[in-house]
């Protein structure tokens, strides 16, 4: 069970109250971009076996989106930040602390 | 390879069973082969037996990480099932349960095929009517499915609770032809057939590396040694993105957790396949008299085999109001696998950005009703570089927006 802290009320719970929404920091290309490019912003994913940035919805609470730093095999999450950020250097010292991949 | 029967067991009996030889080879891996297929769960091993059998390519290795069958193939819940609502799956789907009906014939292994019907229950009125299509679309496909009405859902299964309260049963989508078979029993028929035709199996045997040179795969990395090969098929399930970063290309995939569990064995009291969608649940009973019931996947990329508690409480949860008898049920075990979600929720089976680099993933949360088609046609694709039954199911697809668009018809917990 993922235990999560919504960096915009400043919350935790656990998964139920929020709402998962896939890989984060997915860059979008759009009128004027390759076939290539359009099809990997569509579908290709990194979908990797270890730490994943990902985006989630505080969806039974404050109902914003933030992202979250998480490893998809310990399921630890290094934590949350705002979905306008780039990775916080705090979280970046947590996983290479843990020495995760 | 000698053949079971009657006779075999009846001749061994007179020798207290000591006599018989081990079910397949466990070669050393060679140096070179002419394919090599990553994955030694069914979709691998029927690949293989059908690059053998189909095609005369017995040069051919089939390297699992761990032991075969042990992934996906023994966690699912061993429906089997054709009746999807696009033309491209319902060939590759019915390709596949044509082949399970003399499938333990084929392989000389018992797989158990049941074919004790699959009940697919409409519990709202968008759902009867999807099925209606579904029905529809399954006549003009071949596919024998029909329609039928409350009453006679009840008087197939009649601990079914048709009247609600919350979803009433409204109508079901009856496939009476499929069923169930033994997931293990499935991998090792295709293990033995295969190793019998010169394949070899290769367990304990972990890829780390792919290589490649030019634009081609030249061959394997792995924890027994390298391996040179001009072609490859990867055939992985869940970590079907871990093997094709090593490759160097991105798939439109993400991997989650699926969940299942199991009940105390009771006496028989359900002899089909009963799949609640509306609810999020589906239920059979094992030859052993447990309840074997199938759930929701977890929304969020995981790859530890073990699923959220929520998921398994709302299934128990809703198969309760429509089989009322489970209330009182102990569960015995629960357990979960990752598997490959695509977008548009129909496998790939395609070549790749890399020449001779083939991939058989995202069969998602329905992927061993599959296992007979899949092989065929993707031993079809490795073999000759293009297969009818495969080639719909193309990576290029994302690129085009030709969809197969399955996340409806195919109807389980997504």
């Amino acid at each position: 069970m993922l235990l999560l802290t919504c960096p915009h009320c400043g919350v935790s719970g656990e998964e139920t109250e929020f709402a998962p929404g896939g890989e984060a920091h997915i860059t979008r290309f759009g009128p004027g971009s390759s076939d290539d490019e359009f099809t990997g912003y569509l579908f290709g994913r990194k979908n990797p076996k270890g730490v994943h940035f990902e985006r989630w919805r505080h969806a039974y609470g404050c109902g914003k989106w933030f992202h979250a730093a998480r490893s998809t095999v310990t399921l630890e999450v290094y934590g949350t930040y705002l979905a306008t950020e780039r990775p916080p250097q705090p979280i970046l010292d947590r996983i290479a602390k843990r020495g995760a991949k | 390879m000698r053949r079971y029967s009657a006779f075999a067991v009846a001749g061994e009996a007179l020798g207290w069973h000591q006599g018989w030889e081990r079910a397949w080879g466990s070669p050393e891996p060679r140096s070179e082969y002419d394919v090599v297929v990553i994955g030694g769960g069914g979709h691998g091993l029927a690949t293989a037996y059908y690059l053998a059998k189909n095609h005369g390519v017995t040069n051919v290795a089939v390297l699992e990480k761990g032991w075969l069958g042990g992934g996906n193939t023994g966690r699912n819940t061993t429906i089997i099932r054709s009746n999807y609502l696009q033309e491209p799956s319902a060939a590759i789907y019915e390709l596949a349960r044509g082949l399970y009906e003399d499938l333990s014939q084929q392989l000389n292994f018992n797989v158990m095929f049941s074919p004790r019907g699959v009940m697919m229950l409409c519990q709202t009125e968008h759902e009867l009517r999807a099925m209606r299509r579904t029905a529809h679309a399954n006549r003009l496909a071949g596919i024998e499915t029909e329609m039928v009405s409350p009453e006679q859902v009840k008087k197939i299964c009649p601990i079914i609770e048709i009247s609600g309260p919350r979803y009433p049963v409204l109508g079901g989508l009856w496939q009476p032809r499929g069923g169930t078979a033994r997931h293990d029993a499935v991998a090792w028929g295709y293990a033995r057939a295969a190793s019998d035709l010169g394949v070899h199996i290769i367990q304990n045997c972990e890829v780390t590396g792919v290589d490649v040179e030019g634009g081609h795969v030249t061959g394997l990395r792995t924890t027994r040694g390298a391996i040179r090969t001009r072609k490859v098929a990867a055939v992985v399930a869940g970590h079907s993105g871990v093997i094709a970063d090593m490759a160097g290309f991105r798939l439109p995939i993400e991997s989650v957790a699926l969940q299942a569990l199991v009940s105390e064995p009771i006496k028989p009291c359900m002899d089909i396949v009963v799949m609640a969608n509306t609810v999020h649940g589906y239920m059979s009973q094992s030859d052993k008299g447990e309840m074997v019931i199938g759930g929701g996947a977890d929304g969020f990329n995981n790859y530890n085999q073990r699923g959220s508690f929520q998921h398994i409480e709302e299934t128990v949860r809703a198969l309760k109001e429509t089989f009322p008898m489970i209330s009182r049920l102990k569960m015995l075990r629960q357990w979960s696998g990752i598997v490959d979600m695509t977008g548009d929720r129909s496998p790939i089976l395609s070549k790749t950005p890399v020449e001779g680099f083939f991939v058989n993933c995202g069969w998602g949360t329905g992927g061993f009703k599959a296992i007979p088609g899949s092989g065929w046609a993707m031993a079809g694709l490795v073999a000759n570089g293009e297969d009818p039954v495969a080639g719909p199911f193309s990576l290029e697809r994302f690129r085009e927006g030709r969809m197969i668009d399955e996340s409806v018809a195919a109807a389980v917990a997504h």
